[in-house]
């Protein structure tokens, strides 16, 4: 364990180096190198310090870890921070995430760099303190805040469409959130506090409960996104810098599948059983219906943006389970999809940077040039579609194993878009990588360079490693899920659904 | 019959500012036009000694002038606020007085002499004394609203705000003759201990115009329709001055009087207060987006924010009060900000310009202007961690706990609204095109524009103090 305040110290440190860069003077080309630098090695310390996070951890216990309490705005609002199994996993992909997205950025962004590295760094910030934070208002603070730097980097530095994007992406996430924020305070005025583990299973009347979980749901569901308040995502991906959409659909998706976790189940536990159908209904949709969407794209990034809203169907599906296996399955999807949709997105910048264009038809026969790219768009292509031996396997493969148990019917819908994900992301390859080499600009298209490999390796190695051996991951929320699954049984009066799968690890 | 010598001590700091303002109109007549610097420097400094008067003062309650004054712990918190908002607005004219060639000493010491009336109406506790504070801060007002007197739009502000104002202080006036009448008092407290037992309609019929005559003032709306003529009429400058001082001022008197002489009928006036906010926040949020002037589109946002505000005094409690004062005190430092922003918008051949496009490409031009701009657009748009969503914060949080549900509810939908077209501005500076450069802002406007972005990006970090001064401040009217 560290003995010093560390998830402060994680959330704020990329923000100090946001600040170092604003104070940084001279010619144009100058600071915005160093603006590259400062924000590159801020990030790298933000990850190293944060791999502390998961060596100092105790996996046997559920309990809050790294705790960090100072009073704050009112009695019962407090500074509150931590982590348990559930969370930890996030700060660690985020702080990943981060220095990748500022190698990725290196070349790509010419303009106004500076301000560029500066919202990266106050993104981290803010998506690390929402992940860590263990109070109510805190959370919300870093939820809403995070709005601030995408609305700036998609805006700024998006594609032709842009603004169109982002005041999309700003208005839909700000109408969810701010019935969440009623919803908060309708708490903190019944139970005098707004803090996350003391207003867990503290028993709320259950038609209050029914309309706090229908608040909280427009949050997350804009968030996540669910069916049929999806449409921002693919508009904002198309439009946004290739960090940006890496960020979006890595991090930020995240918190709606988190927010469910951390707060609508144990909260409100009776509510989220009561609208377990809609929640199934809507992720069943989405799945079905996205995944259609995504077979008659011709737009690369739009392409990922619809199999991202399905993948997250399947987060949503497996945490509404109330199993171990689900619930576990859904973390794995989004820890995997983390990983893997970054490293599309990534893959579409690579030949964006080349050809400036995201159109599939303008590609074709790219494994005659660039065989190394070709390799490793495969490895992430087979683990969107979850084939066993990439991370995307587990976590699917948890979710249906868990959703069966519960209910047939929405494991077979589910199970229906397994098979549509392989249709349209192997077709997305035949189309770019395969066929002859015909078009006259790809003729002289370069493979990646060292600083590409240098991106794409870490994600290449998790993606395999984790598909093989998931057991280090798994291990880490298996006692936080256990706990949170007990609690919700208590809380409910239900029966638990059959047995865990990795019981005794 | 003797008149003995009224306790002077509780009324010192508007005294002083009173006759501060003698002094330096005396020297101002001595010297001419040449010496409005000096007198603008003298009035900034008076304006400081009240302050520091106002902190050393009485805290207790204490009462003067047979009661129609009172010195409370809500007085020093508005008082503070007020005084704060009339400096800056005379920092801020400086320069805007030196190249529109109205550089005239009458214009700090007619913001001085506002800012005793105002202080005089925060103080008073009797419908008299509050009709006086609020004529004095008024006349001042119409005055600096035609200042620009070659100025057809000026003068036509300053005519309009005339009128209307009048008309305003008429209704207050008539509803304070109802008052009278039907309780036989015109102090708060003489008017509490009538009210007591049955409310009787002509009562009702008073306190509603007295609220009409309020609403006014604050412009919640339907009472509003003079505020973006005369806002964008006026000399800028004197446009920020009306945006925070007189409006802090009027949110102030309007909670004094519901809550200390109409405290009991809570239940009749938090309904029409209710209707006012919904319709306010309503309206700000709307009808600002079709707007192409940046000083129009801050009048309606300020209705907008009338509207926030005034959701705090619907749910008639202490919490709801503090809430209030939370609200108008980051009110002031992000409107200050923004409205100093607004001052920066200069080009050599055009002068002053106003337009929202006139903004575009501000944040390549001038990025540290833009930067603080958009800190006051996002925290006017109540998106944390800027100061403005905590002020909403409280204000929710009163609401909700009165079990006002519905009126959050809509609160939250008119921020979404109120969002888009804040969001629109920080569009224009930093994803449109650059139009050319405004030119280098003057020293005292970079340094208000420096300490309200600080002030209100880092707020969330210490809300504690000003809350627990809020706090005292709101239990004041609850003696």
């Amino acid at each position: 364990m560290v003995d010093w305040p560390i998830l402060s110290v994680l959330i704020f440190l990329p923000a100090v180096g946001a600040a170092f860069i604003l104070v940084i003077r001279g010619e144009a080309a100058v600071v915005a190198q160093n603006a590259r630098s400062v924000a590159l090695w801020t990030s790298l310390i933000t990850f190293g310090l944060s791999l502390l996070l998961w060596t100092g951890f105790d996996t046997t216990t559920a309990a809050f870890q790294f705790e960090e309490r100072t009073p704050w705005i009112a009695d019962g609002i407090d500074y509150h921070l931590g982590v348990d199994g559930i969370s930890m996993l996030f700060i660690l992909l985020t702080s990943l995430l981060t220095p990748i997205c500022v190698l990725a950025s290196w070349q790509s962004v010419q303009s106004r760099v500076r301000e560029y590295m500066i919202a990266f760094l106050i993104m981290e910030t803010m998506m690390i303190g929402v992940f860590a934070a263990l109070d109510l208002v805190l959370f919300y603070l870093f939820f809403e805040g995070g709005l601030i730097p995408m609305f700036l980097i998609i805006g700024i530095w998006g594609a032709d469409n842009r603004v169109y994007a982002t005041f999309k992406f700003f208005l839909y996430t700000l109408a969810g959130s701010v019935l969440f924020l009623l919803a908060i305070l309708w708490l903190f005025f019944q139970y005098g506090t707004t803090d996350i583990p003391a207003l867990m299973g503290i028993g709320i009347d259950p038609w209050w409960q029914n309309l706090l979980w229908l608040a909280m749901f427009a949050a997350f569901a804009v968030k996540i996104p669910m069916w049929p308040v999806h449409t921002w995502l693919p508009d904002a991906h198309v439009e946004a810098p290739t960090a940006g959409s890496v960020i979006l659909a890595a991090v930020l998706l995240k918190i709606g599948g988190y927010g469910f976790l951390r707060l609508s189940i144990p909260i409100l536990p009776d509510a989220s059983v009561y609208f377990t159908p809609l929640v199934f209904a809507l992720s069943v949709v989405a799945i079905v219906y996205t995944s259609l969407v995504a077979l008659m794209q011709e737009d690369m990034k739009k392409l990922i943006a619809y199999s991202s809203i399905a993948h997250m169907g399947f987060v949503t599906i497996g945490v509404f389970t109330f199993t171990q296996t689900g619930v576990e399955g859904g973390i794995m999807v989004m820890l995997s999809h983390g990983l893997v949709s970054a490293a599309l997105f990534l893959c579409v910048g690579v030949v964006y940077d080349r050809i400036h264009t995201r159109r599939i038809d303008r590609y074709g026969g790219l494994v005659h040039r660039m065989p190394v790219y070709a390799a490793v768009l495969m490895v992430f292509t087979l683990a969107n579609v979850g084939l066993p031996g990439t991370s995307g396997f587990v976590g699917e493969f948890l979710v249906l194993a868990g959703v069966f148990q519960v209910n047939t019917w929405v494991a077979f819908f589910a199970a229906t878009g397994v098979i549509l994900s392989a249709c349209y992301a192997l077709w997305l390859y035949r189309r770019v990588i395969f066929e002859a080499l015909t078009k006259a600009d790809l003729k002289s298209i370069l493979d990646l360079n060292r600083r590409e490999v240098a991106i794409f390796a870490p994600l290449v190695a998790l993606v395999l490693l984790f598909g093989v051996w998931p057991m280090p991951l798994l291990d880490v929320f298996h006692a936080s899920v256990e706990n949170l699954l007990a609690q919700h049984q208590l809380a409910t009066g239900t029966a638990p659904f059959g047995e865990t799968l990795f019981a005794g690890n | 019959m003797t008149y003995p010598v009224p306790a002077l001590a509780p009324a010192l700091p508007e005294i002083w500012l009173a006759v501060a303002a003698l002094a330096l109109l005396l020297f101002g007549v001595m010297r001419g036009d040449g010496a409005t610097r000096i007198v603008a420097w003298g009035a900034v400094a008076a304006l400081a000694i009240a302050g520091v008067l106002v902190v050393t003062g009485p805290t207790d309650g204490a009462q003067t002038f047979s009661g129609m004054f009172v010195a409370d712990r809500f007085g020093i918190f508005v008082k503070l606020l007020v005084l704060l908002g009339s400096a800056a607005a005379i920092l801020m004219s400086l320069r805007y007085l030196r190249d529109e060639t109205v550089e005239h000493f009458e214009y700090p010491v007619l913001i001085v002499l506002a800012t005793v009336g105002m202080m005089m109406m925060v103080s008073a506790s009797d419908l008299i004394s509050l009709y006086l504070g609020l004529e004095l801060q008024s006349l001042s007002l119409y005055v600096l609203a035609a200042f620009k007197r070659d100025s057809v739009a000026s003068t036509e502000s300053g005519l309009k705000y005339f009128l209307l104002g009048a008309l305003a202080s008429g209704i207050f006036l008539y509803g304070a003759s109802l008052v009278y009448g039907y309780t036989g008092a015109t102090g708060f407290a003489a008017i509490a201990a009538e009210i007591e037992g049955e409310a009787q309609l002509g009562l009702l019929f008073g306190m509603a115009f007295l609220i009409a005559g309020l609403a006014f003032k604050v412009s919640a709306v339907p009472f509003h329709m003079w505020t973006p003529d005369v806002y964008q009429g006026a000399p800028t400058p004197v446009t920020a001055f009306f945006a925070v001082a007189p409006k802090i001022t009027s949110l102030a008197v309007f909670m004094r009087v519901m809550l200390e002489p109409f405290g009991a009928l809570v239940d009749d006036w938090s309904q029409i207060l209710v209707v006012l906010s919904a319709l306010s926040m309503g309206l700000g949020a709307f009808a600002a987006i079709g707007q192409t002037s940046l000083k129009r589109l801050l009048a309606y946002s300020s209705i907008g924010h009338v509207g926030f505000a005034l959701m705090g005094l619907a749910a008639g409690t202490a919490e709801g009060a503090r809430g209030i004062l939370i609200y108008v005190a980051v009110y002031l430092v992000m409107n200050i900000g923004a409205w100093a922003v607004v001052l920066t918008m200069r080009r050599d051949d055009e002068g002053l310009v106003e337009g929202i496009d006139d903004l575009a490409g501000m944040g390549r031009n001038s990025p540290v202007l833009a930067l603080a701009m958009a800190i006051f657009l996002f925290s006017l748009a109540g998106i944390p961690p800027m100061a403005g969503f905590f002020a909403k914060f409280y204000v929710f949080l009163a609401a909700i706990h009165a079990g006002l549900y519905w009126l959050a509810v809509i609160g939250a939908l008119a921020t979404v609204v109120g969002a888009f077209y804040y969001l629109r501005v920080i569009k224009i500076m930093y994803f449109d095109e650059p139009a050319r450069p405004f030119e280098r802002a003057p020293r005292e406007l970079r340094w208000i524009i420096a300490v309200t972005a600080g002030l209100t990006l880092f707020f969330f970090l210490f809300p504690g103090g000003m809350v627990a001064e809020a706090d005292l401040a709101a239990q004041a009217l609850w003696k």
